[in-house]
């Protein structure tokens, strides 16, 4: 799947995002949503900038005594809010990276998710633009380190008329029309992150901009609670008449730049740029991956519905008008370039159904590599000789937990792309079936999908909640869901056990006349 | 509803987001230029000498121009190298040689420079050459400074005065 150490880092994240759930609850765990996050730290950021822009003096001389006014003076309000400015662009940061790296660590980065990896990159480059523009409005001596830093960083490229750091020569060459243009720079910027982040989702289907409520009110009084406590404070004037010294640089924006003091522009550059060009190139030096065949619409079982539209994770499938002698007026159509081959649009289908005659069995939207026709044969094979009283059937995503080790004499598995391509009449015809006892449906824990979005819709499609729902004649004893990444086989085990356990006291199931009459025939 | 054991949970967690993002966001300090001392900076944009003399127009060759574009002499655009060299206290510290800016070659020449030196009494000259001539320096200036730690002292050209200034 990958290489050995990119596997060992995402079972130590897995169990890290484990232990977080059971510390914080999941639905204060961030790392399921650290896109979310960095969403809601922007609003925070962009709500409190535009607040420190009513008393902000955008010159050069009064510039630091503005900000020093309402930090000192107002520290209860105007310094909160400053510091919620700052806090929340560092958590910004914070999140942003972390998000990153879980992605690549999660292998979410090519393929149909080129798009967003891609477009991800410029906006570093924007959130570390807006933070270090910020920086220098305040100008106290770290800004003026930041301005002279950047300008001779920026002088390097010589693809400016003038020389930037001239304008930080001494007192009298920088300006207020300078000044001016600066806080020009950190709203326009800002607002092109703001674009960028929308582009960034472009191609998600339902993106996730809001953490849950418990989160987003958590990390607000933190920020609130660490701007009190610990105010964001300036250095001392900047005075372009006296060199830098000892500073407090906010690491999350500034770590480059002690690179740049040492080794010079041109190594600073070529990090920078070497940096960004290899991210963006990462989602095609994904090597020796086959990329599956993409959904195939079969015209003739299509009626246009769009569960599969409204279900797939990247919005692979659209609707289109038809005009042939279906009488249906839509039809669904896959772009191949952002499927991922999930099958959770097979599962949407409502012709996704084994209990529908037909050989084989046909559906709207199938998989290539994994027709419904396949699944139902192997549904088949894999419960065909299950012995005892509490025969279970585990289905699960080929990506969480590994199957084959529960396989036994009382268990058969069926490893699916994704546990949300299993539609939900699947478990009421194994039951009916009378193929095994009970059913044990496994899936990623949501926000750890591979695919996205799988193991929501399969929580709510079996709660009945979200079409196509698992028919409410089915008995809740019989069926069970069980969250289980690929390092959590041992819990799944336990699960499976007590499973049998509570099927074994189980009375036997009536069978209906229909399926005692079509058995027997 | 949220667990009781999943609140205290919560504010463990919180507390420590809260201390990873306050403490590097001002920590650790970093030195930037040692406080005892000094910035020398040379910073100067000069403009080369033109590469060729300047030549009179005949008034034939004026009649045959556009009306907007007769001016009486013409001019290469082209300009030269300019070299910079720096001594503090009798030892060569800087030397560059820019070419001057844009396609055409008939830009300013830039020179960007800083370096620090221990606070004291030092004794800094600067010379400067525009022309073609590659002997000795069109421009030659001195100075002795008593540097006080953390000055900025700058070296500039004084494109007015036509001088190298020291401040």
């Amino acid at each position: 799947m990958s290489n050995p150490i990119k596997s060992a880092l995402r079972a130590g994240l897995f169990r890290l995002e484990s232990g977080w759930d059971a510390l914080v609850g999941r639905d204060a765990n961030p790392m399921y949503c650290l896109g979310a996050m960095s969403w809601h730290f922007f609003w925070i950021v962009g709500a409190s900038g535009l607040y420190l822009f009513i008393p902000y003096d955008t010159s050069a001389i009064r510039a630091w005594d503005s900000i020093e006014y309402i930090s000192t003076e107002q520290w209860y309000w105007g310094g909160m809010i400053r510091g919620l400015h700052r806090y929340a662009s560092d958590a910004m940061v914070l999140t942003m990276m972390l998000h990153l790296v879980r992605e690549w660590l999660l292998d979410r980065y090519h393929g149909a998710r080129w798009f967003a990896w891609f477009t991800g990159v410029p906006l570093i480059w924007m959130v570390f633009a807006s933070g270090v523009t910020g920086y220098w409005l305040v100008w106290d001596e770290l800004a003026q380190y930041l301005a002279i830093g950047t300008a001779e960083w920026l002088d390097f490229l010589g693809i400016f008329g003038q020389s930037i750091a001239r304008n930080f020569l001494n007192p009298p060459a920088l300006t207020d029309r300078f000044f001016t243009l600066l806080i020009f720079i950190h709203i326009a910027v800002p607002l092109f992150l703001l674009f960028a982040m929308w582009i960034h989702i472009l191609r998600i289907n339902r993106a996730n901009t809001n953490p849950p409520r418990q989160l987003i009110i958590g990390s607000t009084l933190m920020l609130v609670a660490l701007s009190l406590i610990h105010p964001a404070l300036s250095h001392p004037p900047a005075d372009l008449g006296k060199a830098t010294s000892v500073l407090n640089p906010d690491w999350y924006f500034m770590a480059l730049y002690p690179l740049y003091d040492t080794k010079g522009p041109a190594v600073a550059w070529s990090v920078a740029i070497g940096a960004s060009v290899f991210l963006s190139l990462m989602p095609w030096m994904v090597f020796r991956r086959k990329r599956r065949a993409a959904a195939t619409v079969s015209p003739p079982n299509c009626n246009g519905c769009g569960n599969c539209s409204s279900d797939c994770p990247f919005g692979a499938v659209v609707l289109r008008p038809r005009q042939d002698a279906s009488g249906h007026s839509q039809i669904a159509v896959v772009q191949p370039d952002l499927c991922t081959s999930c099958g959770i649009c097979v599962a949407s289908c409502n012709r996704t159904n084994p209990f529908l005659r037909g050989e084989p069995h046909e559906t709207g939207i199938d998989l290539p590599d994994f027709t419904f026709d396949l699944m139902i044969k192997r549904v088949s094979a894999r419960t065909h000789g299950l012995v005892g009283n509490n025969r279970v059937l585990v289905i699960g995503c080929e990506h969480g937990a590994v199957l084959d080790h529960f396989k036994g004499p009382s268990v058969g598995v069926l490893p699916l792309h994704c546990t949300g391509m299993m539609p939900p009449s699947m478990i009421d015809y194994v039951l009916n079936k009378d193929l095994v006892d009970g059913v044990l449906v496994t899936a990623c824990r949501p926000g750890e999908c591979f695919y996205r979005l799988g193991p929501e819709w399969t929580e709510l499609r079996m709660a009945g909640e979200r079409v196509p729902k698992l028919r409410g004649a089915v008995s809740r004893d019989r069926v069970r869901l069980s969250w289980a990444a690929s390092t959590e086989s041992k819990r799944l085990a336990t699960d499976l056990a007590e499973f049998r356990v509570a099927l074994a006291e189980l009375p036997k199931p009536e069978a209906p006349e229909t399926t005692k009459r079509r058995v027997a025939e | 509803m949220i667990k009781p054991q999943h609140i205290a949970g919560q504010i463990v967690a919180y507390t420590a987001f809260a201390v990873m993002i306050a403490y590097f966001a001002s920590s650790p300090s970093y030195l930037h230029h040692s406080p005892d001392n000094a910035l020398v900076k040379l910073s100067l944009t000069h403009a080369g000498q033109r590469l060729g003399d300047c030549k009179d127009r005949s008034p034939e060759e004026l009649a045959k121009m556009p009306p907007n574009m007769r001016t009486k002499q013409s001019c290469g655009r082209e300009r030269n190298t300019v070299t910079l060299e720096m001594d503090v206290d009798g030892k060569l510290v800087y030397r560059h040689t820019a070419k001057p800016a844009g396609l055409s070659g008939d830009g300013r020449s830039r020179f960007y420079d800083s370096r620090e030196f221990p606070a004291g009494r030092h004794v800094i000259r600067a010379r400067l050459r525009d022309s073609g001539n590659s002997d000795g320096f069109d421009y030659d200036a001195s100075v002795e400074v008593d540097l006080a730690p953390r000055q900025v002292f700058v070296i500039d050209f004084d494109e007015e005065d036509k001088k190298l200034t020291f401040e």
